[in-house]
């Protein structure tokens, strides 16, 4: 029987090296392209008539573009809308891999850390670069919380500092780990279903029940991703 | 003991931190539905707050299986 984990290889489509370097266009890339053409064609498509009274497919483009604002302006405050652009891309392109990978026979690159760090390292680079745009070496209070005593600044700079240089990690494991975990357990479970023979059907039923939790975990985890990049997006705009 | 053996072994002493993330999730939970209880009218800004609480717990969870992964894999 196949191992569960084997879902996750990556296999080069058409191979390229340059210089040595393997940059393959593998199945990887290949679901990045379907995710970004696949959300561009949404997008744009359900918005062409631009009607006044919005039709089914319009209001749920509508509902998406409003939940985002909303979430940016409650969690990352005032003269955050300019970065609204990117948490909305950000936000289509973790939700669409997700929901592309609950498609069966499909690859899900939400599941591989290179992708979730790429995203992460980006957020946590520009976050860090806004902060000192805007508030130069000031930035640096960031590590210090407001009003604690200077004597205990030994411990908190530490301590802070170490969960700021935490924040792409635990960024980026916690999608990855959600979403490789999740196909391993549908994986685990569907191999029950031959198994046990006639009474395959209840863990069949399962699989329905586990497919439907997959589905709000996915929508989820694409919504914690994107909420805490607004909040680190805040403590670099507003200081904590 | 072989070293494959004790691979497996290791694997499943992993799973002892998830009672962590357990008890972390169900707290939550917990203490979520008893404020909503105490004050329905909070419910939207206690559930906001409930979702990450829940995603940022439970990704420790997470953490333990990324361990188990390098423990057999790498």
């Amino acid at each position: 029987m196949a191992s569960p984990i084997e879902q996750f290889a990556i296999k080069p489509i058409i191979p390229i090296h340059v210089g040595g370097v393997d940059i393959s266009f593998t199945n990887s890339a290949l679901y990045m392209v379907i995710g970004v053409v696949v959300a561009t064609v949404f997008l744009t498509g359900a918005m062409s008539k631009r009607a006044l009274i919005p039709g089914r497919l319009q209001s749920m483009v509508e509902m998406i573009f409003e939940f985002v604002a909303n979430m940016l302006r409650d969690n990352a405050g005032a003269g955050s809308q300019k970065y609204f652009p990117f948490i909305f891309t950000l936000f289509m392109f973790v939700l669409v891999g997700n929901l592309l990978g609950l498609t069966p026979y499909s690859f899900t690159y939400t599941s591989h850390i290179a992708v979730t760090a790429g995203l992460a390292i980006l957020v946590f680079v520009g976050v860090t670069v806004i902060g000192f745009v805007k508030h130069g070496a000031g930035y640096l209070r960031m590590f210090f919380p407001h009003g604690a005593p200077v004597i205990l600044a030994p411990i908190l700079v530490p301590i802070e500092l170490v969960s700021y240089l935490s924040r792409p990690f635990s960024l980026s494991v916690r999608l990855a780990a959600n979403m490789t975990v999740g196909h391993i357990m549908l994986k685990v479970i569907a191999s029950f279903v031959i198994s046990l023979g006639l009474l395959g059907f209840l863990p069949f039923a399962g699989i329905m029940g586990v497919t439907l939790l997959e589905l709000g975990i996915a929508c989820l985890q694409a919504y914690i991703f994107t909420v805490l990049s607004c909040i680190y997006l805040h403590d670099a705009l507003h200081l904590h | 003991m072989e070293a494959e053996a004790a691979k497996y072994i290791g694997a499943g002493l992993v799973n002892i931190g998830l009672m962590g993330a357990a008890l972390g999730v169900g707290n939550i939970w917990s203490t979520m539905i008893s404020t909503v209880g105490r004050n329905p009218a909070a419910k939207s800004t206690v559930e906001l707050y409930g979702w990450i609480g829940f995603a940022v717990t439970e990704a420790i969870g997470l953490f333990a299986l990324v361990v188990a992964f390098i423990t057999l894999f790498a």
